[in-house]
């Protein structure tokens, strides 16, 4: 080990301080303190410090994504060879999944962290980590036969605009992520809807119709599912979004670690099963009729309340915000996938929605606190006077 | 009805190192300090000269903000030297002790006679005032003010912190007489806080109110305890004295002289014998570190207070003023591999259930200063509250600060921390958040801006 860190030291060394390259330095930095956690001792304020950083919240959420991912990979490869009737062993399916969905992630990776890295040289701060995260929610929300270079363009806007335009990690106003699956869906979407794009090579071979369940619902169609298909999963849809299964799992290690909220989460499905149930009383048509168990588990929804409308720097900031915010991500997505005639998945607008009134709530749940504050000092004033 | 309260939230660091109950006394060092940067926001103005004889209880220096306030020398002796640092701002008032040990001694009558005028002019002219300290802003206290209330707290909740019942157990009647002076200083309650399970003799403590405390670390924290018993609010005074400084008043008030008693417990991972000594203020800390047994297998940091909001000194230091805790831990400037993945190096002591740390509750963690991470951009919430038992918005707080928007920070609460209160919060801090600093900032500036 000791051979290893001499010879990163010696990398490093023309980037230091002073030095030739030292304006490149976030850059080694970074990979650099991927293998260790640098020798930075406390300088200031407390004098020891917990265990945990940003990289290893962020670690953490990706190992929450994993079994959404490894589902959705495998569920890509057998919509595929159902359709299709061929028979497929569950590794056919794997290895079709895998070879459609590993270069998006690349593309992803690739393009985002370029950005982060020239901005972080640009800028002279270490290289965050929230990408890492970001970078493997894009590819898990896109239809699986996007082409790779419309995922690049969608994850370069989403980078500049939604994140670094506003300052960088932890300023930004909307998810990165959800940020390009809507720019990508208002761009290009014919890519992005419709009954062609949900099933790996719906487009190019007869055979395959992939509708989602909501898209055949707003179409007024019948669904074919049963509701243990659609918790477990194999439907089509964006390619992890599917399992509620697989998605809970996720939950349940970003609740238990502390990392998600779960006030968001629980908050999101009392809001969502309230406003399908209210649907369901009313009835008007296929999608109001929809029961209000089967929303939770259809679409991004599961997905997007555990996985998107979480991240922390988008949400709402304080614990009654959270509450607030998490209820009416829930009630808004139900809302639009009834009342939205194009496009029937609501998750997606419901969580940007909220991401920009997310300050709004915050701002009214710390007003009543500073009220309270100054209420107390005026009832006090009067005491004395 | 009883008064007791409990502390939600908060979280208890179980460290390895904390002090046996055994008082050691030791032959009194040659030389004491006085530092003026441990008192918060005081501009020195010197009174001593080098080579100046002076006895224990001569002032050395005052405060120009209100030169009523003295500072006086802990021993008799000679000051030796003055050191100044940068644009000659000074750092310490070196004293080398003589053996006669005299003192000033004043004339002090029964203070049950004395009106508050009379008792605050003998604390002030005995150079005891320093002692007492304001909130807000945790500066010494003006002595033109009457506060609402007058705290003391005797719940350490604080890593290693030390158990007062054992530390002032030789000095009960000199602590119920401090008290008792106290009382007398304020329109008010004296509030006695003491440990729920555990009352000791501060159970029968007269001249005070009695408020037991529980719940975890920083429960112990008088500014903590006055937001739940007597917040504070916009023009409130309220003065808070450690236990230790409530026995140098009661002191002065029988001996009518400085009292300097100051009991110091060295713990920490790094002391093979951790224990308490008693005492003076700015005494060297170099033989009380080595009865102590300091290992020096590794690079140590010596720490005057807690791990968490203690100043940094160094084995050639000097006690703090205020500080009974010497925290000795290894300085912690070594790599890990891969160490930042979740649930590796569980033997690291965390808050946050990304490492198994949880597991080992129980055992008592060896902690370093390596910051384990680096510094980035704020992005987890919530994890503030979780530490930060007050009904104040902490991470709006610590924004407010950094924004330096002075009608934002008084209106969320600044007036009723101090930055000991934020010790967890840097802890704790995914993104190595110095909350700390600014929150100590913030209040230099109110001071500045608002006063």
């Amino acid at each position: 080990m000791s051979f290893l860190r001499n010879k990163i030291d010696q990398i490093k060394k023309p980037f230091a301080k002073g030095e030739k390259w030292a304006k490149f330095a976030p850059a080694v930095n970074a990979f650099d303190t991927f293998m260790f956690v640098p020798n930075h001792t406390t300088q200031k304020g407390a004098h020891i410090r917990d265990a945990v950083d940003l990289k290893r919240t962020m670690v953490t959420v990706i190992i929450a994504l994993i079994p959404a991912l490894i589902y959705g990979i495998y569920n890509t490869g057998y919509q595929y060879y159902i359709q299709t009737g061929e028979v497929f062993t569950f590794l056919d399916a794997f290895i079709h999944g895998s070879y459609k969905i590993v270069p998006m992630i690349i593309v992803s990776y690739v393009v985002g962290l370029t950005i982060e890295f020239i901005f972080a040289i640009y800028r002279g701060h270490e290289v965050n980590e929230g990408y890492l995260v970001t970078g493997l929610l894009i590819p898990m929300i896109m239809p699986v036969d996007i082409p790779l270079w419309m995922v690049g363009i969608s994850t370069a806007f989403a980078v500049l605009i939604a994140k670094e335009a506003f300052g960088g990690t932890g300023m930004n106003i909307l998810n990165p992520a959800l940020t390009a699956r809507a720019f990508a869906f208002f761009a290009y979407p014919t890519y992005m809807s419709g009954n062609k794009v949900w099933v790996s090579e719906a487009s190019n071979v007869d055979a395959i119709s992939g509708e989602t369940i909501l898209g055949s619902l707003a179409a007024g169609n019948d669904v074919s599912y049963s509701m243990m298909e659609m918790f477990n999963g194999s439907i089509p849809g964006s390619i992890a979004e599917t399992s509620a299964l697989w998605v809970g799992v996720g939950a349940l290690i970003l609740i238990f670690t502390g990392v998600g909220s779960w006030r968001i989460m629980i908050g999101g499905i009392l809001g969502a099963a309230l406003m399908g149930f209210l649907f369901n009383l009313w009835g008007a048509n296929a999608l109001m009729s929809f029961p209000w168990m089967n929303h939770l588990v259809v679409g991004g929804f599961a997905f997007g309340i555990v996985f998107m409308a979480t991240d922390p720097v988008s949400a709402a900031q304080t614990n009654r915000g959270k509450w607030i915010y998490g209820i009416l991500v829930g009630i808004f997505c139900i809302l639009i996938r009834v009342f939205n005639p194009a496009y029937p998945e609501g998750v997606m607008l419901a969580i940007l929605l909220m991401n920009v009134f997310a300050p709004t709530i915050d701002h009214y749940v710390v007003e009543s606190n500073i009220s309270k504050r100054k209420k107390r000092w005026s009832s006090a004033q009067l005491k004395t006077a | 009805m009883s008064k007791d309260i409990r502390i939600p939230r908060g979280s208890k660091l179980n460290l390895d190192g904390e002090a046996n109950k055994i008082l050691v006394e030791l032959p009194r060092p040659k030389t004491f300090v006085l530092k003026p940067d441990d008192f918060f926001n005081i501009t020195p103005k010197l009174i001593v000269k080098e080579g100046e004889p002076v006895k224990k209880g001569s002032p050395l220096f005052f405060s120009k903000q209100n030169p009523r306030i003295h500072f006086v020398s802990p021993v008799s002796g000679e000051v030796s030297a003055i050191i100044r640092g940068a644009k000659r701002k000074i750092l310490q008032v070196l004293i080398t002790a003589d053996e006669s040990d005299e003192a000033i001694s004043y004339d002090v009558p029964d203070f049950e006679s004395l009106d508050a005028e009379t008792i605050k002019e003998i604390i002030l002219k005995s150079g005891s005032w320093p002692f007492i300290k304001q909130r807000p802003y945790n500066i010494i206290a003006q002595p033109e003010d009457t506060p609402k209330s007058i705290f003391i707290s005797t719940y350490s909740t604080a890593p290693l912190d030390v158990d007062y019942e054992f530390l002032l157990k030789n000095n009960k009647r000199d602590f119920q007489r401090g008290i008792s002076v106290l009382k007398k200083l304020t329109s008010g309650n004296v509030n006695l806080t003491f440990d729920e399970s555990f009352k000791g003799f501060f159970g029968g403590v007269k001249d005070a109110e009695l408020i037991g405390v529980s719940g975890k670390h920083p429960a112990g924290n008088a500014g903590v305890q006055i937001h739940r018993i007597d917040p504070i609010n916009y023009g409130d005074r309220v003065w808070v004295i450690e236990p230790e400084d409530v026995v140098n008043i009661g002191i002065l008030f029988s001996t009518g002289q400085f009292s300097s008693q100051r009991t110091i417990a060295v713990v920490g991972s790094s002391v093979a014998k951790p224990q308490y000594y008693k005492t003076t203020i700015g005494a060297a800390l170099k033989p009380y570190l080595e009865a102590s047994g300091i290992t020096h297998e590794e690079e140590v940091r010596v720490i005057n207070g807690d791990v968490l909001s203690g100043t940094t000194s160094s084995e050639e230091g000097y006690t703090g003023y205020y500080n009974n805790l010497v925290s000795v831990i290894p300085e912690g400037n070594l790599y890990r591999m891969f160490g930042w993945l979740p649930f590796v190096d569980n033997h690291i002591p965390s808050i946050s259930k990304t490492s198994l740390s949880w597991l080992f509750g129980s055992k008592k963690a060896k902690v370093t200063t390596n910051l384990n991470g680096e510094e980035r951009a704020l992005v987890v919430t919530g994890e503030m509250e979780k530490v930060f038992p007050m009904n104040i918005f902490p991470m709006q707080l610590v924004k407010a600060c950094i924004a330096e928007d002075i009608e934002r920070m008084e209106a969320l609460g600044i007036y009723e921390v101090v930055p000991e209160d934020f010790g967890l919060i840097d802890y704790a801090s995914t993104s190595k958040i110095e909350a700390q600093d600014i929150i100590k900032k913030g209040i230099a500036l109110m001071i500045k801006e608002v006063g």
